[in-house]
């Protein structure tokens, strides 16, 4: 039996990026908060020492920042008819722990959708007609429009002190910047990340080719920033330390260099560190959540009554959460009804290599956001007119920062050990680069997260199931795509490049991407969603759930704007409609 | 059980309060929120509120040369607290340094300043101390050894160390200064930390602000000496140090980032505006500033090195720093003090700012005691005190060992 705390206003689940922004808002909206975070406490000061913090072996590759699977994980497979197992190790993706969650560890790519994105199923059949969407593809409007996200894409931008180079502001478009950008309505907080030399051959040789190259947008900052709350970070040294990573420099924006430092000094706000939370419990009528029951570190179970329950733990335990406490209707792709689970996605990886004889990139140098990208091939941004699929890809040279244990480049046919794996690592080292190419991931019938009927958690709860395979559509579209890059490197000379588009099944072993989207999306109708445009659950009113697992499908960017943006949608309703009139703000 | 005895304490000790309760209207709302905001302003909570313990109940110990004194529980506790003080008892206890009964208090309380406090400031305080929670916590304040533990030699330091009497204002001086005069000589108390001690323990008081070394810090002179001092601060930037915790050059740490956390956060903006226009007014050290050594010196040539490695990606390559975030080494009073025990404490075991209302960050310092040894140590702090515009003496290695040996102690 579950001891009881004394109740408060709200409770959030998950201390990363949107639990911290909505416990801010809310905060000083004058409400209670506790926040409930599944892993310890981590602060810069205390946890990313500069002295200890560029240590490959301890991040990198034994992932210390990543949730352990022996306290959660989840079981694959890539379709219905299949038996999934358990992922034991990280492999395809890096879900986060601790406060900060995956915002510590990201790599700070900090892209906005664009406005036909959010009306993306009228948008394709307004362009194209019905019958260019493949009929296996489920894709989604998602409810709300640009002139409603702006605002608060704006307000995650000025706490994170994103730097890049407006390439639309409010309409008119910008040298320099990416004119396929929706209208912003301010230029980014700080300047962009100067550029490393394989970004600027990139961009050249683009340039060239009648591309529109710009700075990627980064929330590695390029100069000194006081953000929006008063925090204070400190510009990017190109440590090459970074994804993967916690930065030490107070330079990557995550919720604890950019708003925990606040929220810790409010009365009204309380972290429990080390407390998973088992379900949300609800009241006779099941329209109504009560609070939560959670679990600290020595096994004892305590229920926190709550007002407000606001969800804000990665995509697979938001959605496993609403599967564990019956919020809403479990998804069946066989009768597809049901909605918890639904239009899960991915991201769709791609890239190509560049060997060359006379560069030296000096590859060390490098952040997890610094770079050059075009958008002339994303999204719908360029004519799908006959070519058999949709949906495109952000092409872009971000040097991460070439550290010894996992950087070891070496042409194709190179064996993997020995004389010649040395010979090869010495002579291509300093002179390989690769362009990126991260691409949409679109959701169809039979990709969808369920709970697991064999395997369990250590508490006996079951594990998520991801049943996922990529669509031959998007397929398609990684071939076409990584194609156009492979134009570009063959610009730029080099002595061999190697293109590696996504191509066969989903393999959960070698590390794609941490973009796990869809499973409990935002939309119009409660048929095909979950939450309503405020991110509030369409069944139980004082339950908000909020995250990428609200994207109906995934665009070719990279997810962490968005969700920040949807974290001040959801506190700012909250703020000025909710705690003023409980119960539904749309009505179904 | 435990319910119904914890009420019967807390019965007692209200009969207790109100048994030696003081003359009507001396609770007033204003006299009371007064006195709070005087407490805040002297930062009583710094030697009596422990961390994590109930606010004025004392326990912080404060290591001195003669060894430890702990603050006394200032709450109204009858028995372990100052409940049965009268206000004439407490005003004896600021103003003269004798307590309840006649015994002679330890300079660690600091009456030498106190004294300056005017009656009427004293009784608003002793009015708010009164309205505080009662919390029964035994004390011993006294654990200095044997002779020093003697509060009757107290008799003869108090004849070489104090002189008695309320702050006088300096009709040549702005009501501004004035104030800012009574806050750092009285209440504010900065003295305790940043002037230097006699053998006795008492203040040098013709070097009044310039720098003394307690608990293995020093705090920095804060005269307006330009090179070793605060001169080429700002008034608006001393200001802003106080109330933020941080400013274009330096950003609080150690026993300063307390303070600024419990005490000048809290300030009224007149208030901080009189204390930066009386140290910018006031006295500037004139003692001599050494040359810089030479660029070619080995001990410049190898702290070059290790400041590049090790240093300059935070405090930047020219010493720089970054605003509100890593400090300025260049120009910087800390830097160029004689005595580098600060310096050297930050490098062997980091440091955390502290945090404020208005500039929250509360960056870190890391430790590098597990990878830089004495001579790396001493020759990078030679280096940073010697460069950009820096002149400070060098640092040895003898004494890199010395405060690594205090620090395990």
């Amino acid at each position: 039996m579950a001891k009881r705390l004394p109740p408060t206003d709200a409770v959030i689940i998950g201390l990363g990026w949107a639990g911290a922004i909505i416990a801010n808002e809310l905060t000083d909206e004058g409400l209670q908060v506790v926040a409930l975070e599944r892993g310890p406490w981590r602060d810069t000061a205390a946890d990313f020492n500069i002295a200890t913090a560029p240590d490959e072996l301890r991040y990198s590759q034994r992932q210390d920042l990543m949730l352990r699977t022996a306290q959660n994980t989840i079981t694959m497979r890539n379709n219905p008819g299949q038996k999934a197992l358990p992922m034991r190790n990280w492999g395809s993706f890096h879900p986060g722990n601790g406060t900060g969650g995956a915002g510590n560890h990201w790599a700070g790519i900090t892209f906005r959708f664009q406005p036909e994105e959010f009306r993306l199923k009228s948008h394709l059949t307004e362009r194209y007609g019905s019958t260019t969407i493949p009929e296996q593809l489920t894709l989604q409007d998602w409810g709300t429009d640009w002139t409603e996200m702006e605002p608060f894409y704006d307000a995650f931008d000025k706490v994170a002190g994103t730097s890049g180079k407006a390439g639309n502001l409010e309409n008119k478009i910008q040298d320099g910047g990416n004119p396929y950008e929706g209208p912003r309505s301010s230029e980014y907080p700080t300047r962009p990340l100067r550029q490393p030399y394989g970004p600027t051959l990139f961009a050249q040789a683009a340039r060239d080719m009648g591309y529109k190259p710009f700075p990627v947008p980064s929330a590695l900052i390029s100069e000194p920033y006081t953000n929006s709350l008063g925090v204070t970070m400190g510009p990017c040294t190109f440590c090459g330390f970074c994804t993967n990573y916690g930065c030490a420099n107070y330079s990557k924006a995550s919720a604890i260099t950019t708003i925990i430092p606040v929220l810790v000094r409010k009365s009204n706000f309380t972290c429990r560190t080390n407390s998973e939370v088992l379900r949300i419990l609800m009241d006779a009528s099941g329209k109504r959540a009560t609070g939560v029951v959670f679990v600290d570190s020595s096994g004892e179970e305590w229920e926190q009554p709550a007002d407000i329950v606001i969800v804000t733990a990665f995509t697979f335990e938001n959605v496993r959460l609403m599967l564990l406490s019956g919020v809403g209707e479990p998804y069946d792709p066989i009768t597809n009804t049901g909605t918890t689970g639904r239009n899960y996605a991915y991201q769709t990886a791609n890239g190509v290599q560049l060997f060359f004889d006379d560069k030296n990139f000096n590859p060390f140098i490098g952040a997890g956001a610094v770079g050059m990208g075009i958008d002339d091939f994303n999204n719908d941004n360029f004519d799908h007119s006959g070519l058999g699929f949709i949906g495109g890809g952000s092409i872009r040279v971000t040097p991460i920062g070439a550290a010894p244990i996992g950087n070891r480049p070496t042409p194709p046919g190179t064996p993997t050990w020995g004389s010649e794996w040395k010979k090869q690592t010495v002579k291509n080292y300093l002179s390989t680069m690769s362009i990126g190419c991260e691409a949409s991931s679109y959701s169809m019938r039979n990709n969808y997260l369920s709970l697991d009927p064999t395997y369990c958690d250590r508490l006996g709860r079951p594990l998520l199931r991801v049943t996922f395979d990529f669509p031959e559509n998007d397929l398609k579209m990684a071939q076409y795509c990584t194609d156009k890059v492979g134009e570009i490197a063959k610009a730029m000379n080099p002595r061999q490049y190697v293109k590696n588009p996504s191509k066969g099944h989903w393999n959960g072993g070698p590390y794609q991407s941490s973009h796990v989207v869809g499973g409990f999306v935002m939309g119009a109708d409660p048929k095909t969603s979950s939450v309503n445009k405020y991110l509030q659950s369409w069944d139980v009113s004082n339950v908000f759930v909020v995250g990428a697992s609200a994207f109906p499908q995934n665009p070719g960017y990279n997810p962490t704007a968005t969700v920040g943006a949807l974290a001040f949608k959801a506190a700012d309703a909250i703020r000025t409609l909710y705690v003023k009139n409980p119960g539904p703000l749309v009505q179904a | 059980m435990n319910n119904l005895l914890l009420k019967s304490v807390g019965i007692l000790a209200f009969t207790a309060t109100a048994a030696v309760a003081q003359a009507p209207g001396d609770d007033s709302f204003e006299k009371v929120a007064r006195g709070r905001y005087l407490a805040t302003l002297g930062d009583c909570s710094a030697c009596h509120t422990a961390a994590g313990g109930a606010p004025f109940a004392g326990g912080v110990v404060l290591q001195t040369p003669f060894g430890d004194l702990v603050g006394a529980n200032i709450t109204p506790d009858p028995d372990t607290g100052i409940g049965r003080y009268t206000e004439e008892e407490f005003q004896r206890v600021m103003s003269e340094g004798i307590g309840k009964g006649g015994y002679h208090l330890y300079g660690g309380m600091p009456f030498t300043a106190y004294t300056k406090v005017s009656k009427s400031d004293n009784s608003a305080i002793y009015a708010y101390l009164r309205s505080v929670e009662p919390v029964r916590n035994k004390v011993e304040t006294n654990q200095l050894p044997f002779p020093f533990n003697i509060r009757a030699s107290l008799i003869g330091w108090n004849f070489l160390n104090f002189s008695k009497g309320e702050f006088e204002k300096n009709p040549d001086r702005s009501a501004e200064w004035n104030r800012g005069a009574y806050i750092v000589e009285g209440l504010g108390h900065c003295g305790t930390c940043h002037t230097p001690k006699t053998s006795l323990g008492g203040d040098e008081n013709d070097r009044f602000l310039e720098g003394a070394t307690l608990q293995n810090w020093h705090a920095p002179n804060i005269t307006a000496d330009r090179h070793r001092g605060i001169g080429s601060w700002s008034t608006d930037e001393i200001v802003q140090y106080l109330k933020t915790g941080t400013n274009r050059f330096d950003t609080a740490s150690g026993p300063m980032a307390e303070e600024v956390e419990n005490s000048s956060q809290h300030w009224n903006d007149a208030d901080l505006n009189a204390v930066a226009v009386y140290l910018k007014e006031s006295r500037t050290s004139a003692t001599e500033v050494p040359d810089a050594l030479d660029a070619d010196d080995t001990r410049i040539v190898a702290g070059k090195n290790i400041y590049a490695d090790r240093c300059s990606a935070c405090h930047t390559p020219d010493g720089n720093g970054i605003p509100r975030l890593f400090p300025k080494l260049s120009s910087a009073p800390l830097v160029n003090s004689d005595d580098p025990t600060s310096l050297i404490r930050v490098v062997l075991a980091g440091s955390r700012a502290g945090g404020t209302k208005a500039s929250p960050t509360g960056p870190a310092m890391p430790s590098f005691a597990w990878n830089l040894s004495d001579d790396d140590v001493a020759n990078v702090l030679t280096y940073i005190r010697n460069r950009w515009g820096n002149s400070a003496v060098p640092v040895a290695a003898s004494e890199v060992k010395e405060l690594r040996e205090q620090l395990q102690e």
